[in-house]
């Protein structure tokens, strides 16, 4: 915005948006959560769209936006962050940049800042981690950088809250300068190219709000739009060969045919000169030699994965042991709830939309919200420490073998407790197309809501001593299915070369309690919000579905057989019966019996198939159909044993293993997909992944089926 | 003596003399710091050499026997 629009417009007089930019692992968030606690005012809108999120807050008489952008390397426009991050800075939505920059690496950061410098905006740095600097005797002058550069340099520490208040001044004061020209010094060679140009363009008098010599470093770099404004102009048939000769030049000096190659040479030389001028480092790094420390046994070629494999068993054990205890009392909670909310409405339809569809409904997703929250710390910490990208290391080159990718494998391990989180923590795939794969496969780890089903079957069909390696077998069975599916994919659909596989490996760090509490909060707080309002409507639909169109022969006829009934067992027998019968003509019957001939060489019968496709609203839906469907009526679980009773006894061996089958495979949820169908980026793929899961499940359960029958 | 940074052994460093990955990875490597004249320390292998650990100026890398092959170095 400039200056005279601020003037005229009273609204946003002081107000300040702030992009702050910076490289992966320079404690972004860390700052940006000191500087709003210090002064917020409005709140945190962690975005539904997550790519970047705002703070608000006031200060002085100033109200700032901060815009937290992800963390990129270099503009090479690579992965998901780096487009979102260079669109967000080319647009010029916000007024002024403050690049955060880790004290403990200037040369290194300073690549990203010479990009920003040749932008053309007002910036401020941060000098993030200076008291961690301090630690490691390392020594910034921050006067002279800030001469050096021509922009304003400010010593922080978000982790010891120290100049924070600097900070913000700086970008006051900065936001109301004049807009300065960045003192970017390049080679000679290129250096004599840029004024050739900027001669050029004096001449001819081009009008530009950028400086010429801004436009000539833009034009020499490639810069699309640059180019595309100069291409329209008429002086371009003038300026090309200029150019071409440049780029010529250049390329020749840098001994290189990738101008852009070049520049990195430039930036990374000037880069140099500043780390020599301004950083003094006395004694050696303790810290280095403490994660030199940790590495060598975390990633130890014989011992790593096994180190590795054991903190997965400890986070699973976490989740299921711990996270059982507070779903018992949510369950119980819900229980009541309903009976509670039951008791109050006299409606039978009002009272069974309620209490059977939206209380049951959502008290299912919420049920699992420990489990997630646990799954959830377990990533947060297993991402801020630093161990992450070591296990990636690990596992990359088994994961190749597949054509997955080593840091697939958080997504595919968070699959196993939901796949809803899982979907959404494939984003810290950067490439496209793995992260495509990765989500194709996530629905091959049985999620935690499958776990009744297999363990109904398993119990109904096994000694109690065999179930739990049954279970076992189920899940092993299902990965190892993903990974073939994989595999297939990567030499049919997702054809290719392999992505490169290029990684920082941060140094370890002692997480922040704070931060991990918000990000689990956030995460969490999404999945109840947008898993919520999901499943609530789809157990409605559910709901009506198996509940119209009412017969009012067949209730009255049940009705008066329940009120003369002579024992209480009978009234029950009666009752499930009516249930049954109900179902049969209700709308999801007409489609168990449509849809039978199509799952009859699986061994199907209609319940199965009703069972089935309600699954596709939830996996916890599959036991309680097959409960109502088998005559038990709706309170059932897979501990009830009247229902692995009815199971074995009219279920064939055969058609069973089919059904787990199909259940292992076939597609996620509703939830589910619909988050999928977002991380993937289109409807399309949704109807990929159904094509897909449902073929292969298909097929699968076709073979289990014969096979089975076959060998008993 | 040239040769590729995957050749190397652990502990060894070296200075890199060309890039011969195409474009985009290209890009990604230079991101990294990892380009013409930078050195580069060898840390550690992953097992059976399928990816390396190295350290650039103070940043470690993990990087895929492919890709490493892909990077001229000389000894220094």
């Amino acid at each position: 915005m400039n200056k005279q629009q601020k003037e005229s417009c009273a609204i946003t007089k002081n107000h300040i948006k702030v992009a702050l930019v910076g490289q992966p692992n320079v404690g972004k968030s860390m700052l940006i959560n000191s500087v709003s606690n210090a002064h917020l005012h409005v709140g945190n809108f962690t975005g539904v769209t997550v790519e970047k999120s705002e703070v608000l807050f006031d200060y002085k008489d100033y109200k700032f936006t901060v815009v937290d952008l992800p963390g990129t390397y270099a503009f090479t426009d690579y992965t998901i962050e780096e487009r979102v991050t260079h669109n967000y800075l080319c647009d010029n939505g916000y007024d002024l940049i403050i690049n955060v920059i880790d004290s403990t690496n200037i040369e290194k950061n300073l690549q990203l800042t010479s990009e920003l410098m040749s932008m053309n905006k007002k910036i401020v740095i941060a000098l993030n981690m200076s008291d961690e600097a301090e630690k490691e005797g390392i020594e910034i002058d921050e006067k002279q950088m800030s001469e050096l550069l021509g922009i304003p340099c400010i010593k922080v520490s978000a982790a010891a809250k120290t100049g924070i208040e600097d900070l913000i001044e700086a970008v006051i004061q900065q936001a109301n300068n004049d807009k300065q020209e960045s003192k970017l010094i390049f080679s000679e060679a290129v250096e004599e190219e840029i004024s050739l140009i900027v001669d050029y363009l004096t001449k001819h008098k081009y009008i530009a709000a950028n400086s010429y010599r801004n436009i000539a470093i833009n034009l020499l770099k490639n810069h699309k739009k640059t180019y595309k404004k100069l291409h329209d102009s008429p002086i371009w048939t003038e300026l090309q060969p200029i150019l071409i000769n440049a780029s010529k030049h250049i390329e020749l000096h840098h001994e290189s045919d990738d101008i852009k190659e070049a520049f990195a040479g430039e930036y990374f030389a000037f880069n140099k000169g500043v780390v020599a001028e301004v950083v003094k480092q006395e004694k050696v790094i303790e810290k280095e030699t403490l994660t030199q420390k940790i590495d060598n046994i975390l990633i130890h070629p014989i011992l790593g994965i096994p180190i590795f494999l054991f903190f997965m068993w400890g986070l699973f054990q976490l989740t299921f042991e711990v996270g059982s205890i507070p779903m018992d009392w949510i369950d119980s909670f819900f229980g009541w709830l309903g009976d509670t909310v039951g008791g109050t409405i006299a409606n039978d339809d009002i009272r069974s939309l309620i209490v059977d569809g939206l209380i049951a409904g959502v008290g299912a997703v919420v049920l699992f919200t420990p489990n997630i929250m646990i799954l959830f710390i377990g990533i947060a910490l297993l991402e801020s420490t630093g161990y992450m990208s070591r296990v990636a290391f690990l596992l990359d080159g088994f994961f190749h073998k597949f054509g997955l990718h080593g840091q697939s494998f958080i997504p595919l391990v968070t699959g196993f407790g939901c796949s809803i989180p899982a979907y959404m923590s494939a984003r810290i795939l950067k490439n496209d197309r793995d992260r495509l794969l990765t989500l194709f496969i996530i629905g091959f780890m049985s999620c935690g809501a499958r776990l009744p089903v297999y363990v109904l079957f398993a119990g109904a069909f096994f000694a109690p001593e065999m179930a739990g390696n049954i279970l076992f077998i189920i899940y092993i069975s299902g990965a190892m299915l993903g990974l073939i599916a994989a595999k297939i994919l990567k030499l049919t659909a997702f054809k290719g070369d392999a992505e490169p596989f290029v990684m920082e490996m941060p140094k370890y760090r002692f997480p922040s309690l704070k931060l991990i509490w918000h990000t689990v909060i956030t995460k969490t707080l999404m999945y109840l919000k947008k898993a919520g309002t999901f499943i609530a409507a789809a157990t409605i639909l559910i709901w009506f579905l198996s509940n119209y169109p009412k017969n009012l022969d067949l209730s009255n006829e049940y009705a008066l057989k329940i009120q003369n009934a002579s024992s209480q067992t009978e009234k029950v027998i009666f009752e499930n019966q009516y249930a049954e019968a109900n179902l049969q003509q209700s709308y999801l019957g007409s489609i168990g019996k449509f849809s039978e001939p199509f799952f009859e060489p699986l061994g199907f019968d209609w319940k199965m198939s009703v069972a089935l496709q309600t699954g596709l609203a939830a996996k916890e839906v599959v036991v309680s159909t097959l409960g109502v469907l088998y005559s038990l009526g709706e309170n059932v679980d897979e501990e009830n044993d009247s229902l692995v009773d009815a199971i074995s006894n009219n279920i064939p061996f055969e058609s069973a293993v089919a059904f787990i089958v199909i259940i292992m495979i076939y597609l996620p949820c509703l939830a589910a997909s619909v988050v999928f169908t977002k991380e993937a980026g289109g409807i399309k793929y949704f109807f990929y992944l159904l094509a897909f899961t449902s073929v292969t499940a298909y097929i699968f359960a076709f073979l289990a089926y014969n096979i089975t029958k076959m060998l008993i | 003596m040239k040769k590729n940074l995957i050749d190397c052994k652990k502990a060894c460093k070296v200075k890199v003399v060309k890039l011969n990955a195409q474009t985009t990875l290209r890009q990604r490597l230079i991101s990294f710091g990892i380009m013409k004249e930078a050195i580069i320390e060898v840390l550690e292998h992953a097992p059976r050499k399928s990816t390396i650990e190295i350290k650039v100026g103070k940043m470690r890398i993990a990087l895929r026997a492919e890709e490493a092959a892909l990077i001229e170095v000389t000894k220094i």
